[in-house]
């Protein structure tokens, strides 16, 4: 265990040996470097995890160097393993290298590879920071950091201005969010005078009973920060845009691991919101609203990317409602699913987008079942996880769990149940459309292309993954089995369920597969039906945010900007040197250079004198 | 006694107002030089009587320095016009300004 | 006895340079390099033996060194240096030698002159950093003064005069009036004590009337926060940056405004304590006002050089705010933000620079898509602009996180603006990334990248940030101790 500060070293030293070596080591040396670096930390991770797991800590903390000591507070760089930690360093490091190793494909006739893997592996070591922090600035430091990649990366191909303005979208966007988070920092150095995360939790225990205000205003802030990452309401409106990087670019950041650092977030200060029971509901009231409206804007896109963009703001929106609801280890379940599927489904997509030449829109697609049947294939699974069909995908394990909790749990009630369901309905309803429109009907655009093994492989391993990764953990109607909630229960508070039992379970599960075959069934006949245009542009420009946001502070600070260009407080200052030089002015006028004008000038000033002197000689 | 100083200073007075009046009638330069040393030689008369009155020398040495200036400011003065007059050709000072303050 | 050496090493290597010009151009180039770097190796040198011992034992006052000069009036040569003197002398040789190096290719004209500036406007910041005697202070301040006049008058570009005449006025009226507030106190210690002296330990505790005070300080604040510049009176600012010769806008940034900060923590927080816990919340509110309005307007600049200006009245705005929150992570995080910006600024202004040689233009419209044709240098922008906006693994974060961390316990509600200017600074730096280089070019450029000189100057700025970003701990140590002592009264 003593190497985990290899995990994130190795993808940092990667990155670092690919900006120093730019341009010198070629393609090979680029892959070598790049796809190793974070193979080697996904294998060490592994080992590190099963020494852990024997070794029954609870968490092991690994203390490489003070970081800021001033005084009392002090803030080290520790990294911290524990179950949850592990979870997610497991995901991020194996699906990382997984999509490293699809991009050597994707990738292959960039010019700019050794930088693109430069950037993937900055992202990878930054995002392993977040997770592994055992103190709150780490973390911080870890979630700009993978900020940073992010922009990098939907910025890649900087040539198109579009895509530069996305990535300062979404660098921008999501900066908004951390500047709540750092307020919460504040706050926590303020009143627990550490950001350590031991002793912040503990110290909140002892501070605050529950429903504090302080507490509840740093939940609150807290959450600011996850929804900006996380992308949910109401700073969701950067990861559509997002999709401007190249696909693995999609599949790692905005799919599997960045967007999920605001769960990671919620989850790892659970305590700070079990104690203010507003923020947390709260956290629950917003993954179910984005999670309907980002699913309805999912059903009316056409590019395939943006589709599965809005899928994934509104399954994190399914992550954001467990959290919200104290189902925490059912969120982590749920992120670890989806970061399998989702990777699959972008990665996936990726490869239709280069067999049909960087084609997305998903009008242009269709019959692609024939000409890409390993694709196809491997999509179906992803599909059929995401839309949760049951028994025999991933999917449906997690959600489920998710359905079930959020009208069983302590926190949950018939809204949150009821917005869970629909939202299952939605994204059968939106996958299944996709598949349709994408896989099946008439061929439009020739195959050019067929992935090859570099590609296809990857995708196998997330088919595998996305199938099996289901089974550790069973609902009670079926077999009941909990290895995951077990495993991170030392770290997050068991779930507590108090409105109904497994009977509710039971008439959930057959809810879900009802409705996933009526939406199905629905998505088949609304392929052709014409739709309301006007409705289906507002869900399509994701319910007028971007719209009502761009009016409300995007214009206003350019315009105010551009008024004031020139500096006002400037004028004051060129204004006072125009009166000195109008005095100036004045005075050079009586300078005429005419003698007797100033010898007239001295009598009257030597007569004004005189009479004054007099005048008040005589006159009192 | 009284009397004495009275006029000599009434004397000064004229003599001063004379010299600026004709400062500021006249435009050839020589004749405003001439002016001036009216003007400094009233100041000069003022001193003298005032010292008189009083019986104290420094209004004497007062007159002193007012000569050795006016000598100075002459010759100085003399020679600017000497310059002038080669440069522009004319002595009367309207025409000689220069200056557009 | 080192200290006299500090302000006498640059000052005679100025003149050494200026006679080195007879020989030829470059030799007074490298007087110049081999005075800074000697200046730089003998303060890291004392920071490394002191770095360890100073944070547990000894004396806050690491020398001092003392002289009579003018004992009739209490004025003496005196020295004295400290952590945060230590850190800034480090700082301006550090960003001494990387000026001398910037100005290599730049400056053509009258090299022996332009060196002898440069020296003599180190050795001035110097003094200034070093010295405490007040009279000497106002000396050194405005030795700084001058040949940073000349140093844009003659070297600078299209406007020059008009800048340097605005620098010179600004800073001369600030400086004017904390000869006066000098000069108040002085004879306000007198009258209290007896004694006539400008000694700062001596001034240190002079007993006054609150009202007297409040105006005392205020004296001394104007002249400090014109030099940091604070809204209002930043408006010298982007013009003398604007217009100066790369060089001169490094050590304008880098270390001219520094002088402001430093002036604040040394005399204006310890001198008047009072009046400072009185005036707190106004001049943090200056501080958080600058934040938001300097990066507005960096924001709206077209002018490469300008808008990096408007940044430095952002970040000098989170300087105030920390200095006047009265509290241990603040005035560390002031100490970092003086060390940091001086480094990413100056940092800037050399990529400005350095742009400017090769597209001879500074106008942010005319560039784009520079990517492909200057990778090297589009990555080393890369890391100063997020060092700008405050990335977590680089200084300008801690600076700027325990200014913040400290300001809210003062203060929250002005906190929150200045943390908004996080924003507000993501979206004019990445604006500046945008417009040079992405997008696609105007035309085909066939630019040289990064010469090894200007790699040689970029590298140890990138080990700087980053070394300071990741283990900041070196530079806590030394200031620790070198806080001004209200702090310690206000913690609870």
């Amino acid at each position: 265990m003593q190497w985990i500060y290899l995990i994130p070293a190795l993808p940092f030293l990667g990155a670092l040996l690919l900006v120093l070596a730019s341009g010198r080591i070629g393609k090979t040396g680029v892959t070598l470097i790049g796809c190793g670096s974070v193979g080697i930390a996904a294998l060490v991770t592994i080992v590190a995890g099963l020494q852990f797991m024997n070794s029954g800590q609870a968490g092991y903390v690994q203390h490489l160097w003070d970081w800021v000591s001033i005084g009392t507070f002090r803030i080290g760089m520790d990294l911290r393993l524990d179950a949850l930690s592990l979870v997610f360093t497991f995901v991020i490091t194996f699906v990382g290298f997984l999509i490293h190793v699809y991009s050597t494909g994707y990738m292959a006739d960039d010019p700019d590879f050794a930088r693109f893997f430069a950037c993937m592996n900055l992202f990878v070591g930054a995002m392993l920071l977040l997770v592994l922090g055992d103190n709150l600035l780490l973390l911080y430091f870890g979630w700009e950091g993978v900020g940073l990649c992010s922009y990098l990366l939907i910025g890649f191909w900087y040539k198109d201005p579009a895509n530069g303005a996305a990535a300062r979208k979404a660098f921008i966007v999501t900066r908004v969010g951390d500047t709540a988070m750092a307020i919460a920092l504040f706050l926590l150095v303020q009143h627990t005078g550490s950001l350590q995360l031991g002793t912040v939790l503990a110290r909140a225990q002892e501070l605050w009973t529950t429903g504090d205000p302080t507490v509840v205003l740093i939940a609150f802030l807290l959450l600011g920060g996850a929804v900006g990452k996380s992308a949910q309401l109401p700073l969701q409106t950067w990861l559509p845009d997002a999709m401007a990087g190249p696909t693995p670019v999609s599949a790692l950041i905005h799919a599997a691991t960045m967007v999920t650092a605001g769960v990671y977030l919620i989850a790892r200060t659970n305590a700070l919101f079990v104690l203010s029971p507003s923020a947390q509901a709260a956290v629950a009231i917003v993954g179910a609203i984005t999670l309907l409206l980002a699913g309805c804007s999912a059903f009316v896109q056409t590019d395939i990317k943006r589709v599965l963009a809005y899928s994934t703001i509104s399954q994190i929106g399914y992550m954001f409602l467990a959290l919200g609801v104290g189902a925490w280890s059912a969120a982590i379940f749920h992120f670890m699913t989806h970061a399998f599927f989702k990777a699959l489904l972008f990665l996936g997509a990726g490869a239709i987008i280069v067999a049909l030449h960087h084609e997305q829109d998903m009008f242009k697609m269709g019959g692609l079942r024939k000409s890409l049947p390993g694709v196809f294939l491997v999509f179906l699974i992803g599909s059929a996880s995401l839309a949760a069909l049951p028994f025999v995908t991933s999917g449906f394990y997690s959600k489920d769990q998710i359905v079930w909790l959020a009208g069983a749990a302590a926190g949950g009630n018939a809204f949150y149940s009821l917005a869970a369901v629909l939202g299952a309905f939605i994204t059968a309803a939106y996958t299944a459309r996709m598949i349709f429109l994408v896989f099946f009907g008439q061929e439009k655009t020739h195959v050019h292309h067929k992935p090859g093994p570099v590609m296809m492989a990857p995708l196998y391993i997330l088919a595998v993954l996305s199938t099996l990764a289901g089974f550790i953990e069973l609902p009670h109607t079926l077999g009941h089995l909990t290895l995951l909630s077990d495993f991170v229960s030392p770290v997050l508070p068991g779930v507590v369920t108090v409105h109904g039992g497994v009977a509710l379970e039971w008439g959930m599960q057959a809810l879900t597969l009802g409705l996933v075959a009526l939406a199905t069934w629905l998505a088949w006949r609304l392929l052709a039906a014409p739709f309301p245009d006007g409705l289906k542009q507002f869900l399509k420009n994701g319910w007028g945010f971007d719209d009502a946001y761009n009016v409300m502070f995007v214009q206003p600070f350019v315009k105010l900007a551009k008024i004031n260009r020139r500096d006002v407080i400037d004028k004051i200052y060129t204004g006072l040197a125009a009166v000195t030089r109008g005095f100036h002015r004045a005075m050079s006028a009586t300078q005429s250079g005419i003698l007797r004008w100033y010898v007239m000038g001295i009598v009257m000033g030597a007569v004004i004198i005189l009479s004054v002197i007099i005048w008040r000689e005589y006159a009192v | 006694m009284m009397n004495t100083t009275m006029e000599g200073l009434v004397l000064a007075g004229i003599l001063f107002v004379l010299g600026l009046i004709s400062m500021l009638i006249r435009r050839n330069i020589i004749f405003m030089l001439i002016s001036v040393e009216i003007m400094l030689n009233a100041a000069g008369l003022a001193f003298i009587v005032a010292a008189a009155r009083w019986g104290q020398p420094e209004g004497q040495v007062m007159f002193m320095f007012i000569l050795a200036m006016a000598a100075a400011e002459v010759s100085v003065g003399l020679a600017l016009i000497l310059q002038i007059y080669h440069q522009l050709k004319t002595l009367d000072s309207d025409e000689a300004s220069k200056m557009r303050g | 006895m080192m200290l006299p050496v500090f302000i006498l090493l640059p000052v005679l290597g100025a003149f050494l340079a200026w006679l080195a010009s007879a020989v030829n151009k470059t030799l007074p180039r490298w007087v110049a390099l081999l005075v800074m770097l000697a200046g730089l190796a003998i303060s890291a040198g004392m920071w490394w033996q002191v770095q360890d011992d100073i944070y547990f034992i000894g004396d806050r006052w690491l020398q001092t060194y003392e002289l009579p000069w003018m004992p009739r009036f209490g004025i003496s040569f005196s020295l004295a240096l400290d952590g945060l003197s230590l850190l800034m002398l480090v700082l301006t040789f550090f960003l001494g030698a990387l000026s001398v190096m910037v100005s290599w290719k730049e400056i053509k004209e009258r090299s022996g002159f332009f060196h002898f500036n440069l020296l003599f406007v180190i050795g001035g910041i110097a003094g200034v950093f070093l010295t405490m005697d007040l009279f000497l202070f106002y000396f050194f301040w405005e030795v700084m003064l001058i040949p940073m006049y000349f140093l844009i008058g003659i070297w600078g570009h299209g406007n020059r005069l008009y800048a340097a005449l605005k620098f010179f006025l600004f800073t001369q009226a600030g400086g004017l009036l904390m000869l006066l507030a000098i000069l108040g106190l002085y004879f306000v210690h007198a009258s209290a004590t007896g004694t006539f002296t400008f000694s700062y330990f001596a001034l240190l505790n002079t007993p006054m009337a609150v009202e007297t005070g409040r105006w005392l300080m205020l004296g001394f604040l104007v002249a400090f926060i014109v030099k940091l510049p604070a809204f209002p009176f930043h408006t010298w600012l982007p013009d003398a940056h604007t217009e100066a010769p790369t060089a001169g806008s490094v050590i304008l940034a880098g270390l001219l405004l520094k002088t402001g900060a430093y002036g604040i923590l040394r005399f204006v927080i310890p001198i008047f304590p009072e009046a400072s816990q009185f005036f707190a919340t106004w001049v943090m509110l200056l501080g958080a006002i600058g934040i938001l309005y300097g990066g507005k307007l960096a924001y709206a600049q077209t002018d490469f050089k300008r808008l990096v200006a408007y940044t430095s009245v952002s970040h000098m705005g989170f300087v105030l705010v920390g200095a006047f929150a009265f509290n241990p992570l603040a005035y560390q995080g002031v100490v970092m933000q003086m060390i940091t910006h001086g480094i990413s600024t100056g940092a800037l202004f050399m990529i400005a620079g350095s742009l400017y040689e090769r597209l001879h233009t500074r106008e942010l419209e005319q560039m784009g898509g520079l990517w492909p044709a200057l990778p090297k240098m589009g990555v080393v922008t890369m890391v100063f602009v997020m060092a700008s906006l405050g990335l977590p693994g680089l200084g300008n974060f801690i600076a700027e996180f325990l200014i913040l961390a400290g300001s809210w316990q003062a203060a929250p509600w002005i906190t929150v603006a200045a943390t908004a200017g996080l924003v507000v600074a993501t979206i004019y730096s990445l604006r500046i990334m945008q417009k040079v280089f992405f997008g696609t070019s105007l035309r085909e450029y066939k630019l040289p990248d990064l010469s090894l000189r200007e790699m040689l100057m970029m590298a140890p700025l990138i080990a700087a940030i980053i070394w300071l970003g990741v283990y900041p701990q070196p530079v806590i140590n030394v200031a620790q101790r070198a806080m001004p002592s209200v702090a310690v009264h206000s913690t609870k």
